[in-house]
């Protein structure tokens, strides 16, 4: 396992990666998800490495096949490899893929100390997606995937997931 | 000797996730409700992806072509060497996650140490499965308050899973003769130095759950020896079973 400390990202193949999608949330790419660590051509052979959300995330395989089939349409060889360090955090998210989490129907997630709050439900911090209440309450810490916390809304009594702060 | 006895660590740590992430893993589709039931197999999922990662490790240390499917699905049960308490069956909801409880907070602390090993694997492996591990804490502690507080009979059944499975928590400390080496070089946790702060964290929350701190002399222990309860084989047949009947399945 090699450990990469900072990304390094071709320009080049930054419009390639960019068509590739996180396959649980279509809407944001794996660019905007921050999974990406590096990505260099050596050897005319792409060479990427990928960093995974959480451990088990069943997503990670799919992204590996999605990024050599996005290479593959460009006649470009890919090879993709995982790397744990350093550790995926949500603060990677970009602006960009916040904002296509909360028109997707996710809130996106709060700051550290913020989180915890909103998870112990001391607070009523995150906002609805729907109708941008903050009027919510905790349904599950655990969503439908293992970085979501399932919430509902007390105004518009819609249920919706938040993606929960991870550093 | 160094590589092997790196490696019998390795399993040490990975085993207690793979075994825990199976029990959770029978919930799926029996959960006691909705919300827990996904709560309880997205824990079996980080437990499982740990796993994985510790495996593909000491697959590579191995060599021989050794895979990770090798090293989950193909040992015998005295190879494995997990502790007991995370083999031990999923008899109701208070049981399951008392015995979550029961792990999760000795979990935490021993990542919190293994992030600092010299083994920048293991240190990578550690520093990711601290931010999950840090969410099952909570959600387990989070339901031992719930169901203690809860009714007289959720309370008469998680405090008699904690008298049931305090037994267990002694052997999380024992240091076996691979540990003990491994800790020398740098690598390993010294687990034995963890077990006042567990107890002080563990009793903190079972107060606040109005349970009682079991006082007991006698411990079981053996697990990570491979010497398992009986339960291991029921669990073992069930794990590898794919495996065995449909040779060189892939993860």
């Amino acid at each position: 396992m090699t450990i990469e400390l900072e990304q390094h990202i071709d320009p080049k193949l930054y419009s390639i990666l960019e068509k590739v999608s996180d396959p649980e949330i279509p809407v944001l790419s794996i660019m905007d998800m921050g999974v990406v660590r590096s990505a260099q051509m050596v050897n005319d052979v792409a060479e990427i490495t990928i960093t995974p959300t959480y451990s088990g995330c069943p997503a990670m395989d799919v992204i590996g096949d999605d990024i050599v089939k996005a290479f593959m349409q460009e006649n470009i060889k890919a090879k993709v490899s995982l790397v744990l360090s350093p550790a995926w955090t949500t603060d990677w998210i970009t602006p960009r893929g916040r904002k296509a989490l909360e028109e997707y129907g996710i809130a996106a997630p709060l700051e550290e100390e913020a989180d915890k709050e909103a998870l112990l439900g001391n607070k009523k911090i995150v906002k609805c997606p729907q109708c941008q209440s903050t009027n919510t309450k905790m349904i599950s810490q655990f969503g439908s995937t293992a970085c979501k916390a399932l919430f509902q809304c007390d105004d518009c009594l819609e249920p919706f997931d938040y993606f929960k702060c991870l550093k | 000797m160094k590589k092997e006895k790196l490696i019998q660590y390795i399993y040490g740590i990975a085993d207690n996730a793979l075994m825990l992430g199976q029990r959770l893993s029978e919930l799926c589709g029996h959960g006691p409700n909705l919300e827990t039931d996904i709560a309880c197999t997205n824990i079996a999922l980080d437990l499982l992806g740990q796993t994985r990662s510790y495996y593909q490790y000491a697959a590579q240390l191995t060599g021989e072509n050794v895979t990770e499917d090798d090293i989950a699905f193909l040992r015998t049960e005295r190879q494995y060497k997990n502790v007991l308490l995370v083999e031990q069956p999923n008899n109701h909801f208070g049981y399951v996650i008392t015995r979550q409880f029961l792990y999760d907070v000795f979990h935490l602390l021993l990542l919190q140490e293994l992030q600092n090993s010299a083994d920048l694997t293991l240190s990578a492996i550690a520093k990711k499965a601290i931010k999950e591990v840090s969410y099952h804490q909570r959600f387990s502690s989070d339901w031992i308050k719930r169901l203690g507080n809860g009714t007289e009979v959720s309370r008469q059944k998680v405090q008699e899973a904690v008298n049931d499975l305090w037994k267990f928590t002694d052997e999380l400390f024992q240091l076996t003769e691979d540990d003990k080496s491994v800790i020398e070089l740098g690598a390993g946790v010294d687990v034995s130095l963890l077990k006042e702060k567990y107890y002080q964290i563990v009793n903190d929350v079972l107060e606040e759950a109005t349970l009682s701190v079991p006082e007991l002399k006698w411990f079981r222990k053996g697990g990570k020896d491979g010497i398992h309860s009986e339960h291991m084989g029921y669990l073992l047949s069930d794990l590898q079973y794919m495996q065995r009947t449909y040779p060189n399945m892939k993860w």
